[in-house]
């Protein structure tokens, strides 16, 4: 068990407990902390798969923006006096546990007929600056998904402001 | 213009008449008639012409010495049918008596209509005019003869008619004569039935036009055989041509019907038209009911063409019908047929004669009579005789009928002036005319003479002489016949002059009779000629007809030989003086009301012949009230009224019927309840229930996705 | 030294996906729901970069989808939570299952 497989099932155990909490928690607010535990070990995830620049994004995007979001979301939607009581699950969690289960087993099953399942991890030229790689195709071969997706910002960005704006 | 191209154009003048005058001219009376009796002229000229042409051409007939010229008319295949038109002796002939009284009649048609006569008082169209009342200078008024109100009409009528007697004589086949015919049969009804207003007159025309259609249905089943036999109906090309009718004498009938040859089986076919057309018995209960017609229509159809043409035909025929015959040999079947029903026809025609009171009747029965004469010759072979008998004949008795309607015309005015009520067609309301009417006594008095036969000076004796000599020398028991039937011709002869002209008027319309007009006395002066002359181109001794007109036939027919013709002409003359003298005798001191003499002699059968032998009972009996049963009863109520309409009203009803029973129980249970209502509420049943799906809640519809796809994930995994 | 084969990977991002869809559908919460959603979001990053990283890392293709998941879901929170505050205002309640206007 190399030092890395370590420090792998760490971060995937952190990232699951986090993620369970998230789904059960019936403060609002603890399971907006708890997603951020969560992006966090998804971070030290992106790390181990060289994928630095994820990492950094995940951390300052997401955590430093979704998730304060969600905070924000939270607040404001929190009916003054209102406690968190009665339960934060439907009546049918059951089914809906059943039917993750069902979905982990049935990709587990997928995964493990494909022969490359367990395909050990090849070697990183070190030549290729990846992220200088990443931003060149950004900008060549990949403009038009990243100008698109410009774009769709902006149209997210216009919409929410003109979903929630209120009109007196 | 070529002799051929005359002939071709002789018949159009009459056609023309009768187009323009219906067309245009109906109304002008006097434009009319010019229009017509300029045609019948122009068809006069145009046959002199072609007659004397034909006389100028030594052994016309021959073959290649006709005048003849045809046209392809209808196409078929590689050949076509030939129509066109032939003047050989026999036709030649008969140009020359069809254009002399026609011409005559339509001559006569002008005084007999009372042309230039004011209108009728209270005329009508459709019935015969009955006089106009006139004022002379005193005040005095008095009835006299109207002009016919339908007179343009009339001339119309008889130059269709002219037409189709052209027609007939000029063709050189079968089926253009029989369209002059037909058209002439069509004629025959419009005419007879001239007065359509009278009852009388209407059944008159369709018995006439029935009783004809008899024989014409049978004859163009002859004709169709004929054609049948040879693929031709050019008389040259069949009677002038030995081999075709050595073929058809020998060849056997259809189904050997009867035994007969096929010529047999034609002729005989044929000759029934014959006996239709001209009034032979069986089928001549037409020909005296058609005296409803006016009196020109009587001498022209029923004595000098019409049934003329049924005679000419017979004779046209005479080849075939005797094929396989020479002179002593066994009559063929149509000859004996011609024979029997001739000479029966001659004399049961002349019994009745003697038991009539009208005056036309009488000679409308002779006329039949004659006929018979013409038949009987053709019968016994006299093939020259019987043409020339018809000849003859046409002359003397349009003579006598154009002199029938100037007595009749004479009694009209004589009952108009004295208003005395009389039918002025019956000879019992005549007698002493003669002194009234001198012209019209003295050429009826020839026409007569020459139908009875008086010797020498008439051109009847000549005629009937030749029938008698060949009868004499061929077929005794023929003879016989007609020399009986010579006899009783001559005795009602004498009897309607005798009670006409003869003796005292017995009437006062018969006091004032008055000579007629003319342009009725004209014609009757120029018939009376050729009844007296006509009759010398045909004696015994030179026989320039029989040379003329035995050209026609293939074997030029052999003339009697004078010493054989000497005995039958004594009995003839002998014959023709007593039964003259008997019927003077017999009626010289006939009297106003008295019975007639005759009618004491003979009783009871004298009132069988006056009824006509009861042959129109007998005929309505087997033939006219069945036929009217039949269509009354069986066709109309039983089938149609019955059967047809039943059907009707029966489908109609099951219509009716199943209307309702299929609305009631198809259309509103199944098709509204069950099919419209039931689906829209089955539809309404499923919705009602499936709309619970959607519950609005997003986590709901994701669980359900997810179901599926999380099965559809097993499936694929567990079944391959 | 021994490296983390794939498969421990997949079987994460399988895991962490399955634990997001459980919050997506069980949790009343519509918040709740969107922070399920971006858990789903981010395993199928995970997974997408495992295999570019272990299957062609030489492209870069896989690293750019990666990031058009990133904006992506950037862009669906900020739409998300504006319309969940836009209900708010309405109904006065964000509970998912209250939220049925699509109801028959």
């Amino acid at each position: 068990m190399g030092p890395l497989q370590i420090i792998f099932l760490l971060a995937a155990a952190l990232v699951l407990g986090a993620a369970i909490l998230v789904v059960t928690t019936r403060n609002l607010v603890h399971a907006a902390l708890w997603l951020i535990v969560a992006l966090f070990g998804v971070a030290v995830l992106y790390v181990l798969l060289n994928a630095s620049f994820f990492a950094v994004v995940q951390i300052v995007i997401y955590i430093g923006a979704i998730a304060i979001l969600f905070i924000f979301a939270v607040m404001l939607t929190r009916r003054i006096g209102a406690k968190d009581i009665g339960p934060q699950n439907n009546p049918n969690w059951w089914l809906a546990a059943l039917l993750a289960l069902l979905m982990l087993g049935g990709l587990a099953t997928i995964f493990l007929s494909w022969p490359a399942f367990n395909t050990p991890l090849p070697p990183l030229s070190n030549q290729v600056d990846l992220i200088a790689a990443l931003g060149k195709s950004l900008v060549t071969t990949y403009l038009l998904p990243f100008e698109l997706a410009s774009v769709l910002l902006v149209a997210a960005l216009i919409g929410a402001i003109f979903v929630s704006w209120e009109r007196k | 213009m070529t002799i051929e191209t005359l002939i071709w154009l002789l018949p159009l003048p009459p056609l023309l008449a009768f187009a323009l005058i219906v067309l245009f001219t109906n109304r002008w009376k006097a434009l009319s008639h010019s229009i017509a009796v300029g045609a019948a002229f122009l068809s006069w000229l145009g046959s002199m012409v072609v007659v004397f042409r034909a006389l100028g051409i030594e052994h016309f007939g021959a073959e290649g010495r006709v005048f003849e010229s045809s046209v392809a008319w209808l196409p078929l295949g590689e050949t076509s049918f030939r129509i066109g038109v032939l003047i050989d002796p026999l036709s030649a002939a008969t140009l020359f008596f069809v254009a002399w009284t026609v011409l005559m009649i339509f001559v006569y048609s002008v005084g007999y209509h009372n042309f230039g006569q004011p209108q009728g008082d209270h005329d009508h169209a459709g019935l015969p005019p009955h006089g106009a009342t006139v004022a002379d200078e005193h005040g005095h008024t008095h009835k006299v003869p109207s002009i016919e109100p339908m007179y343009a009409r009339f001339f119309a009528f008889i130059g269709l008619f002219a037409f189709g007697m052209y027609t007939l004589v000029v063709s050189d086949n079968l089926l253009t004569l029989f369209v002059g015919w037909e058209i002439m049969g069509l004629c025959s009804y419009l005419l007879i039935g001239f007065w359509y207003a009278k009852p009388s007159a209407r059944d008159a025309a369709i018995k006439a036009f029935m009783t004809t259609r008899v024989g014409d249905v049978f004859m163009l089943l002859g004709v169709a055989y004929l054609y049948a036999m040879t693929g031709t109906l050019n008389f040259r090309a069949i009677f002038f041509n030995e081999e075709v009718l050595h073929r058809l004498a020998t060849t056997p009938a259809v189904d050997g019907f009867l035994g007969l040859s096929a010529a047999g089986l034609i002729g005989l076919l044929l000759f029934i038209g014959t006996i239709g057309k001209s009034a032979q018995w069986p089928l001549h209960t037409w020909l005296p009911d058609a005296m409803e017609g006016p009196t020109p229509v009587s001498a022209m159809i029923h004595a000098a063409t019409m049934v003329s043409a049924g005679v000419y035909m017979v004779i046209r025929m005479f080849p075939l019908l005797s094929a396989g015959w020479h002179e002593g040999a066994a009559l063929t079947p149509p000859m004996l047929a011609m024979a029997v029903i001739g000479s029966i026809t001659a004399l049961f025609a002349a019994t009745i004669a003697v038991a009539q009171n009208d005056v036309k009747r009488v000679l409308a029965y002779s006329t039949v009579s004659q006929l018979g004469y013409m038949v009987a010759a053709l019968g016994i072979g006299a093939y020259i005789a019987a043409a020339f008998h018809l000849i003859m004949h046409a002359f003397f008795k349009a003579l006598l009928f154009l002199g029938s309607g100037s007595i009749i015309h004479g009694m009209e005015h004589g009952v108009l002036h004295t208003d005395d009520l009389v039918d002025p067609q019956n000879m019992l309301n005549m007698g002493g005319l003669r002194r009234k009417m001198p012209l019209t006594f003295v050429t009826f008095l020839i026409g007569g003479l020459a139908l009875a036969g008086f010797p020498f000076v008439t051109a009847g004796f000549w005629s009937k002489d030749e029938i008698l000599a060949d009868a004499f020398a061929h077929a005794p028991l023929v003879f016989v016949v007609l020399a009986v039937a010579a006899f009783l011709t001559a005795f009602y002869t004498a009897r309607q002059i005798t009670l006409t002209f003869l003796g005292q008027p017995r009437t006062a319309s018969a006091q004032h009779a008055q000579e007629s007009k003319w342009t009725m006395t004209l014609p009757l002066v120029v018939l009376a000629v050729f009844a007296v002359g006509a009759g010398w181109v045909g004696t015994p001794w030179k026989n320039l007809f029989h040379e003329f007109v035995g050209g026609t036939l293939l074997e030029h027919p052999e003339a009697l030989p004078f010493s054989q013709a000497l005995v039958p002409m004594v009995l003839s003359i002998l014959i023709s003086l007593s039964g003259l003298a008997a019927g003077w005798l017999v009626y010289r001191h006939y009297e106003a009301g008295q019975a007639d003499p005759l009618a004491k002699a003979l009783g009871v059968v004298h009132t069988w012949l006056k009824n006509k032998w009861y042959f129109d009972e007998i005929y309505h009996a087997l033939f006219v009230r069945p036929s009217a049963w039949f269509s009354e009863t069986f066709t109309y109520k039983w089938m149609d009224r019955g059967v047809i309409d039943g059907i009707l009203h029966t489908v109609a009803r099951l219509a009716f019927g199943i209307g309702p029973i299929l609305r009631n129980y198809f259309d509103k249970p199944v098709v509204n309840e069950f099919i419209g209502d039931g689906s829209a509420s089955v539809v309404q049943w499923f919705g009602r229930r499936l709309r619970l799906v959607q519950t609005g809640q997003v986590q709901f519809y994701m669980m359900t996705a997810l179901v599926i796809a999380i099965g559809v994930l097993l499936a694929v995994i567990a079944l391959p | 030294m021994q490296t983390i084969p794939l498969s421990w990977y997949l079987i994460f991002s399988a895991a962490l996906f399955c634990i997001g869809l459980f919050g997506v559908l069980s949790r009343k919460n519509a918040v709740a729901i969107l922070m399920s959603i971006e858990l789903m979001l981010n395993a199928v990053n995970v997974n997408l970069l495992a295999f570019w990283r272990y299957r062609s890392p030489e492209t870069v293709a896989g690293q750019a989808f990666a990031i058009m998941v990133f904006a992506v879901a950037a862009a669906e929170v900020a739409v998300g939570l504006a319309l969940i505050i836009s209900v708010y205002r309405r109904r006065k309640t964000i509970v998912a299952d209250e939220i049925d206007l699509m109801k028959w």
